[in-house]
């Protein structure tokens, strides 16, 4: 028998389905992946299985638990998910209580499943260490957050886990143990194990069996080898191909002039005390020395919180430097006097095509902002560089005069790309330009990129902790490390011979290719 | 603002039909009364609800139903004036203190805890003491008083755009604090203003009351409702209706506002309109 089997699912929000006839059974002890982009319904089917589905919501067909119907009553329905269910959700910051001790938190779940396993074991088992019950979520890293999410679903001994992104939030070092966490746990105890993701890499290191939803319906469902070598519906095939990122070789020009020159800067920050003798101070960044030539794509890569962005934000004139200093084209500057002018010649591309743009401004206002540095130009001459840089991006004029709440993700991060390029700089700061994505979208902008980069000559510097989208764009990549720059060269040489350990730990993260 | 957010949360819709219903009230009484105001005939005096006076006379003989327009009026004036100048000051100061940080963010957070520390009444008093009691100096002790509540309205709000990407991109593209202020910020706080806004009028009528009850603000021959009452407490135990007459039209006034600030603030907050479809949907 099925351990959870849903039939003639549909979850419909107002007059719009959001799931519809959704069917599936897994059996006990199965590891279902459930891959989708985001709107595909895959996290709505989660919230069912486990009856959190927001008030709002029209549910009809049913789901089984061990052939039991989900109980209608809410009270019967807490204690059945208190015993019987777990779940990881993406973000451990906010599904853990700020106020709370880890070890309060995972006891509490122990009381209230009257179950009799110690804090100190499940600590244990999620390979955290006694000491780490002491803390608050905040003193503890991302990874380390979600293992004691995980701590606290395995408290109540379920037999069905179900883990929604647990691992989008992470960075790839990250990622892989905390993928490997949650295999060796689910074979450890025997669990049932439901796995929504959107990156089928993950789904498919993981999982013996996935079903692909898109917009709302279960495109296919099959074991992980059948899915992966003999993809029957279309939407899996373009899924898979997707995964596959293209090299985007781009010709390096002969004459390597450097464009950016960056000399030996730190930035710090202080923190903790009122009074200036009590504060500690930070070195984000310590000492960082590089320099982009005319034309090539330089790439940071590094785990979360190295440094990588505060650099970023300095050498775009967000922040400025605490020692050192920056060269842009032989010209000087430590950050935020960065003269307009000179500002005109680098832009920057957030990772967040949903905050990048003002909700309340039509995109044409967003895009011509920056021309605003190069002193008054014409009505006319400002349509004309519009019309420009949205073409350039594969987007039409007409689009200008709308709001950003009408577009996609992809479609955002295009028009982020044609505002970094309307005041036509030389530089661009692409700071993880594709990770916010669905993967199938990914493909697409770094092609564009690449494409942009050959027929205006740009400069890239590439922040990202992904490997792929390093691997594809970048002519030189540099790994950093607590604030320092650890190791340099070409990404073949990187990925053939990694010397420092923290690149040798990156490449081993890399989950393994599909197909 | 539309007709459907408006369709969507009838408690809206109530309190806006009855706030707009008593400043019409107050309004129309700028050019017609039934009876004028200033016009005082002993003879009739503490007459009953009738078909000539709606609702009465009071000690004086004045008609009641004239003073109830007139006194609406001088406190969604007074109200909406001391909004004005709460808003007026407290909004860029709040804006101030979010795009600059820093000193600027310091003496404005400071500015406002002092003077939170003082009640309007106190300030009232103040500038009573200095400059005589009117209506004028009721604004102007109310609009003190909503000076700081703005200012930190403005600022909570502008600190949370404030870290959004799309200002990071306006500092990029050049625009100094007051270019970002009033291109970004302002109009992404606009609706906590406005329901801010609703419920300091109401409180601003309550505050116009009392210090017109305690005789600080409104002066006769003008009236207002707090005035009323301060004229119908001396009769309270032979003729209560003076003071129900004037005391229920505050609370329904206020008790309108009210309505239609949680409306507001359902209808406009982002963080409750993004209930329901986008909630947990992907």
């Amino acid at each position: 028998m099925a351990q959870v089997d849903i039939e003639n699912l549909t979850i419909s929000f107002g007059d719009r389905e959001a799931v519809s006839d959704l069917s599936i059974s897994i059996k006990r002890g199965d590891r279902f992946g459930v891959i989708g982009e985001s709107g595909s319904g895959k996290s709505l089917t989660s919230m069912a299985i486990a009856g959190l589905l927001p008030e709002t919501a029209k549910v009809t067909g049913t789901i089984r638990l061990d052939g039991e119907p989900l109980p209608a009553d809410e009270k019967a329905m807490a204690r059945l998910r208190g015993k019987r269910i777990g779940m990881v959700f993406q973000e451990p910051m906010t599904a853990l209580n700020p106020l709370m001790k880890i070890g309060a938190q995972i006891d509490e779940a122990l009381r209230l499943t009257h179950e009799r396993g110690t804090v100190a074991a499940l600590l244990d088992e999620v390979g955290l260490i006694p000491a780490h019950a002491d803390r608050f979520p905040h003193q503890l890293s991302g990874g380390q957050r979600q293992r004691a999410m995980i701590a606290m679903a395995l408290a109540s001994q379920p037999d069905l886990l179900i883990a929604d992104e647990p691992t989008s939030a992470l960075d790839v070092i990250t990622q892989r143990t905390v993928l490997d966490l949650i295999a060796r746990v689910c074979d450890h105890r025997g669990m049932t194990l439901i796995f929504i993701s959107h990156d089928i890499r993950a789904v498919a290191a993981l999982c013996s069996r996935i079903g692909v939803m898109q917009g709302g319906r279960l495109v296919e469902t099959g074991t992980t080898a059948d899915i992966l070598t003999a993809p029957k519906a279309d939407y899996t095939k373009r899924l898979l191909a997707a995964s596959r990122v293209e090299r985007h070789v781009v010709a390096p020009l002969e004459h390597k002039q450097a464009l950016l020159e960056v000399r030996n800067v730190a930035r710090e920050y202080g923190h903790g005390g009122f009074w200036p003798w009590g504060r500690k101070t930070l070195r984000a960044v310590d000492g960082v020395s590089l320099s982009i030539a005319a034309g090539e794509c330089l790439a940071l890569v590094g785990p979360s919180g190295c440094g990588k962005s505060t650099l970023a934000r300095m050498i775009v004139g967000l922040d400025s430097v605490t020692e050192g200093e920056m060269l842009l084209e032989g010209r000087a500057y430590r950050g935020r006097d960065l003269p307009p002018l000179l500002r005109a010649g680098l832009s920057l591309v957030f990772q967040d095509p949903f905050g990048s743009f003002d909700p309340r401004m039509t995109i044409g206002d967003s895009i011509a902002e920056p021309l605003h540095l190069l002193g008054r130009i014409s009505p006319m001459e400002r349509q004309a560089r519009l019309k420009e840089a949205v073409e350039a991006v594969g987007l039409e004029e007409s689009m200008l005069s709308r709001y950003p709440h009408e577009f996609s993700g992809g479609q955002r991060q295009r028009l982020a790309i044609a505002r970094a390029l309307v005041t036509k700089p030389k530089l661009v700061v692409l700071d993880e330009p594709v990770s916010a994505l669905d993967v199938s979208v990914r493909g697409e902008v770094l092609q564009l990129l690449a494409r942009l980069r050959r027929e205006h000559g740009l400069s890239y510097l590439l922040i990202s902790h992904d490997l792929d989208t390093v691997a594809a764009m970048a002519d030189r990549v540099l790994i950093m490390e607590a604030g320092r720059i650890v190791e340099e060269g070409t990404p073949e040489r990187l990925f053939a011979q990694p010397q420092h350990a923290l690149t040798k730990a990156l490449m081993a993260a890399r989950l393994p290719d599909v197909a | 603002m539309n007709w459907r957010l408006i369709r969507n949360h009838p408690s809206l819709l109530i309190g806006l039909v009855a706030t707009a219903l008593f400043a019409l009230l107050g309004l129309v009484s700028l050019w017609w009364t039934p009876f004028p105001i200033e016009q005082i005939v002993v003879a009739r005096r503490f007459q009953g609800p009738g078909p000539v006076h709606w609702l009465g006379t009071d000690n004086l003989g004045r008609d009641m139903f004239s003073l109830v327009m007139s006194g609406t009026l001088t406190s969604f004036w007074v109200g909406a004036a001391a909004v004005v100048i709460g808003i007026g000051v407290g909004v860029p100061l709040g804006l101030a203190a979010a795009a600059w940080g820093g000193a600027v963010e310091w003496l404005v957070i400071r500015i406002s805890d002092v003077t939170f520390a003082f009640p309007s009444v106190v300030i009232a008093i103040l500038i009573t003491t200095l400059m005589g009691p009117s209506a004028a100096n009721a604004i102007i002790a109310i609009g003190i008083f909503n000076i700081p509540v703005f200012a930190r309205v403005a600022r909570g709000g502008a600190l949370a755009i404030a870290t959004q990407d799309y200002v990071s991109a306006a500092r990029l593209a050049g625009l100094g604090n007051v270019a970002i202020s009033v291109r970004h910020l302002l109009p992404n706080i606009m609706s906590l203003i406005i329901v801010q806004g609703t419920i300091q009028l109401s409180l601003g009528i309550l505050a116009e009351a009392g210090l017109s009850y305690i005789g600080l603000g409104t002066q006769p021959p003008a009236t207002s409702l707090g005035l009323m009452l301060r004229d119908a407490q001396s009769v309270f135990l032979i003729h209560p209706w003076l003071s129900i007459v004037p005391g229920l039209a505050i609370v329904l006034i206020v008790i309108a506002l009210n309505i239609a600030g949680d409306g507001l603030r359902d209808a406009m907050d982002p963080r409750l309109k993004r209930e329901g479809i986008n909630h947990g949907a992907g």
